[in-house]
């Protein structure tokens, strides 16, 4: 596993945005009442955020980052990176970022690409954004994160409809030179690539007509092969036993304490995933935040947007320290250690 | 590990389910509880009582509960 350590870039601001729709779980007609509960019992997931059709999470992201570079105050010509994390880009070609330089009104000189990357994404961001930042002394960049997974999902597939949310975040960096570290705990096991996938439209299987044809894979699984298909059992088996050891390898590797951490923000896919790994590392609930009730799974913006939602009043307060752990589809998985300082820029708007 | 307690083990993860009803030669999706969110409970339970990784095509692949109680014990 990579283990990795950082000094001087540090976090300016985060800000989320989600669509103003509400999906409410218990209004679904292909659950019975009792399926309902039990479902909203195992998941934590009582309402999602549901895009309009012609709301991509680039629209959702341009707001995020407007409202960012307004409350911080930042030259937009003084950001040099600009990062898109997210299953649900724009086109197939070409990436998200360019359009969103452009949109953005970010200099013709920002470096700018997507990372498809999942549940895992936010932090694998981070590790990129920051990394290339110290290493090319980037100035300030701006880490984009967040899906509309509602539009990748078959409404009539009850192992995935009631979980996605969609979301979008924008995190703002800037190198200071301090001496605060950031450090990281990055892995893959691509043997699991299968767990959590759309089988057609890319090159491996091009998208025919065939693709388009809905099957029953058992009753309440409803879907065609250019929607995403969820092995539950196998990424719930992969969760509880992965995000510990990832946790546990970065905390021993750098000698760090549990009770230095201030909160432990997990991937937000389901709360008996998350309240399984809280007891194996024995941690106190009540430094485990959730956002899982009113967003469900929201991809690659669940951690910011459970910052947001959830800490924004105690780290206004004063500065904390954060281990971020996300975990899911590639399978992928990662965790950092970072301070937020008290004085950063939280942000939560709904689109308009 | 004990047959005895797995099926102790299984019972409890059920709610409404009376106990007598979960023998090894159950079928334990005849189980009128057993569904999708009873299998990530079974998985919990297996992880957490014998730290063992029950997969979902250990599952699929099992039809009674000593058939569970023969994957999870060759992993152990």
């Amino acid at each position: 596993m990579a283990v990795l350590k950082l000094q001087g870039i540090e976090v300016k601001g985060i800000s989320c945005c989600v669509p103003p729709k509400i999906e409410y779980n218990r209004d679904i007609t292909y659950l019975t009442a009792e399926e309902k509960e039990k479902f909203i019992t195992v998941t934590g997931i009582e309402e999602r955020r549901i895009a309009e059709d012609d709301v991509c999470a680039s629209d959702l992201s341009l707001q995020a980052s407007e409202l960012l570079f307004e409350k911080l105050n930042w030259d937009k010509d003084s950001v040099e990176l600009l990062v898109f994390v997210s299953q649900s880009a724009d086109y197939t070609l070409p990436v998200t970022a360019a359009i969103l330089q452009d949109r953005m009104g970010l200099s013709k000189k920002c470096l700018a690409f997507d990372v498809p990357l999942g549940c895992s994404g936010y932090v694998y961001g981070i590790s990129i954004i920051t990394g290339m930042m110290k290493s090319f002394n980037i100035k300030r960049g701006i880490l984009i994160a967040g899906d509309t997974g509602n539009k990748l999902i078959s409404k009539t597939d009850k192992s995935t409809h009631p979980l996605f949310g969609d979301a979008a975040s924008a995190t703002a960096f800037e190198n200071t030179d301090s001496n605060e570290t950031i450090l990281f705990d990055l892995g893959t096991d691509g043997s699991g690539f299968e767990s959590i996938i759309i089988r057609d439209g890319g090159s491996r299987n091009k998208a025919t007509e065939a693709s388009l044809q809905y099957n029953e894979y058992k009753p309440g699984v409803l879907r065609n092969n250019c929607q995403l298909s969820l092995n539950g059992m196998d990424v719930f088996s992969f969760g509880i036993s992965q995000a510990p050891k990832t946790v546990n390898n970065l905390i021993d590797s750098f000698q760090i304490n549990k009770d230095e951490i201030d909160y432990f923000v997990f991937h937000q896919a389901n709360m008996m995933i998350n309240k399984k790994i809280t007891k194996k590392l024995k941690i106190p609930i009540e430094k485990v935040p959730y956002s899982l009730k009113e967003f469900g799974n929201t991809s690659s913006a669940t951690i910011p947007l459970t910052i947001v939602k959830e800490l924004k009043h105690q780290i206004e307060v004063e500065n904390k320290k954060l281990l971020l752990c996300g975990f899911g589809v590639g399978l992928s998985w990662g965790t950092v250690i970072l301070t937020l300082q008290k004085d950063i820029q939280l942000i939560y708007s709904e689109y308009v | 590990m004990e047959i005895t307690t797995f099926l102790q083990n299984f019972a409890d993860i059920l709610d409404d389910t009376d106990a007598t009803l979960v023998t090894a030669e159950t079928d334990f999706r005849d189980l009128e509880e057993w569904d999708s969110m009873t299998a990530l409970s079974l998985i919990a339970m297996v992880d957490e009582e014998y730290d063992v990784k029950l997969t979902g095509e250990d599952i699929k692949t099992s039809k009674t509960i000593q058939n569970l109680f023969e994957k999870v014990n060759s992993k152990v």
